[in-house]
This record gives C-alpha cells, sequence and structure tokens, in this order.
C-alpha cells in the first residue's frame, strides 16, 4: 500500500441509491497514481451505477469520493465541473452524440476546451479515431456503426482532450479478440506513455488479468465490495466462492459442489 | 410423498398449470417434508412442465408448512438442470418492486410533492435563461456554439415558412369572408379591410405563427432532448463539463425569439394577402380601396403590440419544449409523453399569455 498522496481517487463509505433503492453500500476502494484498476463483478451488481457516482451523475447517498484529494461531491457545481475535465469517460452504450458525425463527436469537446485552431482541431480528432482502428469512419454517422464501432469511437472521444484520469466501461465488450487486444495494448500504452490511470469496468477474464494491476469486486448479494486486489492476485488467493466462480469461469454452486462431493443442497 | 406426472406438458397446446393446481398439489401433500416424482407415463415437455416446478418449488419453501422440499431425482436429466438453472436467479431478482397500493393521502401528497419540484424547476430554467442571457450580452463566457444556434434557426424558421403561409393565409381568408357577409347587410363592406387587418395584425397572425410553432418545434425539442436523455447523450456533455443548458437549452431559445418575429411579419403580409383576395372575390371593392382602407387602419402600435408577443410566444415555446424533454424518463413512451405534453403546454400557454396581453393592452389603451 502506498500513501494517500498517491491516491488519484479515493473512495470511501460510499453508499449509492437510486430513489429508496439502495444499489451498494459502504463501498471503499483507492485508485493509486498510474495503476490499471478493474472493477469487476457480476452483472447487475452496480459497476456503472459507481462510475456515474465518480463522473458527478449520481449523487451518493453517503460517503466521499476524493479525486487527487479533494472531496469531490463536497465542491460547488462549478468546481465539480473543472475536476470533471480530469476525466475520460467511455459510457458503456457509447453514448455519442447521434446528431453529429463521429469525428464531430471527438471535435466538439476540443472545440469547447481548447483554443486550437480547426486544423490542428482535426488532426487531433483524426489522431484519436486512428488509435482506436476508426480512421476511416470519421464521417459516418452513429447510427451507421456497428456496436463495437460505437464503442471504439465513444473511446477515442473519452481521449480526445487527454484527460490524465480515464474511466471505461467495459471497453472491450462486444469487440472480436484482435481488436480486443489492441485495445488493451492502447491502454497499457496511455498508461505507460501518457501516465494516465484508468479505471476499467469489465467481464472479460483475459483482458482483466493481461493489463490490470489493482481492482475491487462487488457482489450484488451483499450489496458491496467482497474482494481487493488485482485479478491476478484474485484468481491465485481469493478464497470467496464468488470471486473464485468469477475468475475460473463456474457457477458458484458447481465450485461448491466440487468441494464438497455431499453438497448440501 | 410421490407425484405422479403423466401426459404431454406442452405450453402451446395444453397451457399451464396454474396456481391453484400448484396450491392443491401442497395441500395434498399435507405436510409432507420430500416430494418426489414418478415420470414413468410422462409424454413431451417444454417450459411448461419446468414452469410448474418451478412454482411448485417456491410455493413449497414458502407457503407449506414445513417447508417442503422437491426430491428432484425422478425426473427427467434435462428438467432436472432446467429447474437448477432457474433456481439461481437469486435475492436480487426477489427486490420488491414498490408498493402501488398507498393511501390516497400519501398518493396526493407524492403528486402533488411532484408537481411542486416540477413548477420549481420550470421557474429556474427561467431564471437561468435569463442570468446566462445577460453573461452572454456582458461579454462573459457561454458555452454557446453559433452553428447550433444557425442550425436552429434555419430548422424553425425557414422550414416553418410553408406551413405559415398556408394557415395565416386561410386565417385571412375565413376572417374577410365571415366579415364580407356580415358587413354587407349594412353595406359596409369596405370595413371587412379593417377588420382583417386589425384581427391579424394584433391577434391572429402571431397566435397562429406561435400554435403552428409550438406543434413543429416546441414538440420537435422536447422529443430530441428526451431522446438524448435516454441515449446518455446528455450524461455525455455532463461528464464533460459541457453546460447543458448552454450548449443544448440556448441555442434553441435564441432561435425561437429570433425567428417568430420574422414569421410573425411574414404571417401577417400573407394573412392580409389572403383577405385581399377573398374580398376581391367575393365583394365589389377594388385592390386599390382595399389596400387604402388597411393601411389606414393598421399603426404601428398593433405591430408593436403583435412584435412584443411573438417574442414571448417564442420565448414560451421553447421553454416548454426544452424543459419537458429535460425533465422527461428514459424509455421511449417517455419520449413520446413528452412531445405531447409539450405540444400541449405550447399551445395552452400560448392562447393563455394571448389573453395575458389583451388585458394587459386594454389597460394600456393600446
Ligand atoms: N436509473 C436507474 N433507476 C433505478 N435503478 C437502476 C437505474 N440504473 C440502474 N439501476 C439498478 O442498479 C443496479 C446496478 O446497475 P448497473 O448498471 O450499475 O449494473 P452493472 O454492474 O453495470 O451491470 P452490467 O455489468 O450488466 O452493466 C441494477 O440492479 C439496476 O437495476
Ligand atoms: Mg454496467
Amino acid at each position: 500500500m502506498s500513501g494517500a498522496q498517491d491516491d488519484r481517487l479515493n473512495v470511501h463509505g460510499l453508499t449509492l441509491a437510486f430513489g429508496t433503492r439502495v444499489i451498494l453500500r459502504e463501498l471503499s476502494f483507492s485508485v493509486r497514481r498510474g495503476s490499471i484498476f478493474a472493477i469487476m463483478g457480476g452483472s447487475g451488481c452496480g459497476k456503472s451505477t459507481v462510475l456515474r457516482a465518480i463522473i458527478g451523475l449520481l449523487r451518493p447517498a453517503a460517503g466521499t469520493i476524493l479525486v487527487d484529494g479533494e472531496d469531490y461531491w463536497a465542491a460547488t457545481e462549478a468546481h465539480r465541473t473543472e475536476i470533471s475535465r480530469r476525466f475520460g469517460v467511455l459510457f458503456q452504450n457509447g453514448a455519442l452524440w447521434t446528431s453529429m458525425t463521429v469525428a464531430e463527436n471527438v471535435v466538439l469537446p476540443l472545440q469547447m476546451f481548447t483554443q486550437l485552431d480547426s486544423a490542428s482541431i482535426d488532426a487531433l480528432a483524426r489522431l484519436k479515431l486512428s488509435l482506436v482502428g476508426l480512421g476511416a469512419a470519421g464521417e459516418r454517422m452513429p447510427s451507421e456503426l456497428s456496436g463495437g464501432m460505437r464503442k471504439r469511437a465513444g473511446l477515442a472521444r473519452a481521449l480526445a482532450l487527454d484527460p490524465d484520469i480515464l474511466l471505461f466501461d467495459e471497453p472491450s465488450a462486444g469487440l472480436d479478440p484482435i481488436t480486443s487486444k489492441r485495445l488493451d495494448d492502447l491502454i497499457l500504452e496511455l498508461r505507460d506513455g501518457l501516465g494516465a490511470t484508468i479505471v476499467v469496468v469489465s467481464h472479460e477474464l483475459p483482458s482483466l488479468f493481461a493489463i490490470c494491476d489493482d481492482g475491487v469486486f462487488l457482489d450484488a448479494e451483499t450489496r458491496t465490495a467482497i474482494a481487493h486486489g488485482s485479478p491476478g492476485a484474485l484468481r491465485e488467493g481469493c478464497d470467496h466462492p464468488t470471486v473464485r466462480a468469477f475468475m475460473t469461469r463456474a457457477r458458484p454452486e458447481q465450485l461448491t459442489a466440487m468441494e464438497d462431493p455431499h453438497g448440501r443442497r | 410423498m410421490v407425484l405422479h406426472l403423466t401426459g404431454d406438458w406442452i405450453a402451446q397446446e395444453t397451457g399451464l398449470r396454474d396456481a391453484a393446481t400448484v396450491q392443491r398439489v401442497i395441500a395434498e401433500a399435507g405436510g409432507a417434508a420430500r416430494l418426489r416424482f414418478e415420470t414413468g407415463e410422462l409424454g413431451r415437455w417444454d417450459s411448461a412442465l419446468v414452469a410448474f416446478l418451478h412454482a411448485l418449488r417456491r410455493a413449497g419453501a414458502a407457503t407449506a408448512e414445513p417447508a417442503m422440499e422437491l426430491d428432484d431425482t425422478g425426473l427427467p436429466e434435462a428438467a432436472r438442470r432446467l429447474l437448477a438453472l432457474a433456481a439461481e436467479a437469486g435475492p436480487s431478482a426477489a427486490t420488491p418492486a414498490a408498493p402501488n397500493g398507498d393511501p390516497l393521502l400519501t398518493r396526493v401528497g407524492r403528486r402533488s410533492i411532484a408537481n411542486w419540484a416540477g413548477a420549481v424547476a420550470a421557474v429556474a430554467l427561467i431564471g437561468e435563461t435569463v442570468l446566462r442571457s445577460l453573461a452572454a450580452l456582458l461579454g462573459r463566457r457561454v458555452w454557446t456554439r453559433g452553428v447550433d444556434v444557425l442550425q436552429s434557426m434555419r430548422e424553425a424558421g425557414a422550414g416553418a415558412l410553408g406551413i405559415v403561409a398556408i394557415v395565416n393565409a386561410l386565417v385571412g381568408g375565413i376572417l374577410a369572408f365571415v366579415g364580407a357577409v356580415q358587413l354587407r347587410r349594412f353595406g359596409a363592406e369596405i370595413f371587412v379591410a379593417d377588420l382583417v387587418g386589425i384581427a391579424m395584425v394584433r391577434e391572429m397572425a402571431v397566435m397562429m405563427t406561435a400554435i403552428v410553432l409550438a406543434g413543429r418545434t416546441g414538440g420537435a425539442y422536447a422529443a430530441q432532448l428526451a431522446t438524448m436523455q435516454g441515449n446518455e447523450e446528455i450524461d455525455a456533455l455532463k461528464a464533460l463539463g459541457i453546460p447543458v443548458f448552454d450548449y443544448l437549452v440556448l441555442p434553441r431559445i435564441i432561435a425561437l425569439v429570433a425567428m417568430l418575429p420574422l414569421l410573425y411579419l411574414y404571417a401577417c403580409v400573407v394573412g392580409l394577402l389572403g383577405g385581399l383576395v377573398v374580398s376581391a372575390s367575393v365583394l365589389d371593392l377594388t385592390t386599390t380601396a382595399y389596400i387604402e382602407e388597411t393601411r389606414r387602419a393598421i399603426a404601428g402600435t398593433q405591430f408593436a403590440l403583435g412584435l412584443a408577443k411573438s417574442v414571448a410566444f417564442g420565448a414560451l415555446v421553447a421553454l416548454a419544449g426544452c424543459h419537458i424533454g429535460l425533465r422527461a424518463g428514459r424509455s421511449a413512451a417517455d419520449v413520446g409523453r413528452a412531445a405531447t405534453s409539450a405540444v400541449v403546454a405550447g399551445i395552452i400557454g400560448v392562447i393563455a399569455l394571448d389573453a395575458v396581453f389583451a388585458v394587459c393592452a386594454n389597460a394600456l389603451g393600446i
């Protein structure tokens, strides 16, 4: 464990709820500078919801989120917006602006937040699109893209402003193994080359093991984190049946049945 | 206790066993701790059988006293596996839905709070409009893009020329016709020009144009913003720190506030022309006399009143559309509802505001 100085994100005692329906409670984890942090857990356990709280779309019912040591939700709205500029966000469904072309989607943040001339903005946007393998699709509308392409376009938009905290919701879902591998390489490159800190929500075990060096495992039943650590370490050393099942791609009761031949069901 | 399962269990053909059957089985089991199955005579089966077993197990665990367990060894292998899968839905799926049988008072209270919140949000939006417009006028940084304003202007203004022309020409013509029939009885045909001129310039042109835009543009605004809401496009803007108001709402308000006065003037011309054509054909009037009489009848103040109204109506229609769109839910049905209520709110708002203008103009003696 390194000192709190090195934490870019620090989530403490976080409780998230939609109305009266509590999704997660008492969640704590911290993301070190320069790490690739995995948020894992079964479908519907609240991974995307955690991201929404971090990027300012859902006010937590309790708990704090520190971004570089500043209390995010205690800040004024204007200051929160300032802090959000450090984030690059990929939404689970891409969330592209459907009335603009793919290239315009990447251009808009640059137009809004930089003083660059339009030629440089275009060049930057083309670069980001080529990074995700969409160099040729810039003039298409989002509705003309496949699901995986939309995801990659969303990724290019998240990278537009070169933010140093990247939050990706299932970046490789719906991608073929080759593109998925390219994306893993891109994520590693962003961390090693640009020094970004990256939080990924992912179910893709190979990519989790390949790139993530820290993480947290959420559980829908207990509604909180049941394990902390990198996916690799969790696979080797975690005893919790749900985590074991997730990491070895088994059904939990099969696992208990394997260990305990006289299953108690 | 052994349950004999016989015959075919095909959902499409034999239907599902209902809850009463399940309860009867439980009752007949009479507190037996285990229920076994005998399937020697079981015919073809599909989900119907699995659904029955699933219901039986849930009822056995919940209602039987003591809880009854199913011994699935007698079942076909495939049915057993499906049943095991169905069991894993787990407790998260069984999260209780919000109760809908609240007492009347609770529902009234909840509805009032929601309405109050809606009203507060509407006022907040108006306030924000004023503040941001002032900021823009004072040269502060506003995140509105010129291209968006121009785009909205083209859609709301140029795109509406056709329908505004048709509606207002017809209204002018109808006024002339009604006036002609009545005024001819008094031999005052020439005053048809006054009637059409004053009615169009003061009331009808601006009101008709605003109603057309409420249906055409206000509804579209609500639908656009509600769809963006559903696609998380608005969330993406917020996450980037682009102010939703400046980027989405302000261009639309500016467009309508700028375009409605222009459309109003255009509507006046078309409406007066419509009146002229009808009068010239049903009455014994020369075109010159008609135009001369119209010019005498309508003064500059009438136009000023109409222009003032058009600015107010433009702001109202745009605000209603944007407000309703931004507060809409995230489903397809919500988009439809948002569009409908934006149109309704726009039309009612325009007519009500027109009445307020009429009273004020009367008090001021305009
Ligand atoms: N707007 C909402 N209102 C009410 N409940 C919601 C809303 N959005 C999500 N939920 C609930 O919150 C829980 C967590 O949702 P979330 O989208 O965070 O899951 P997730 O972990 O990202 O799942 P997945 O891996 O399938 O994307 C779910 O049970 C879902 O039903
Ligand atoms: Mg999700």
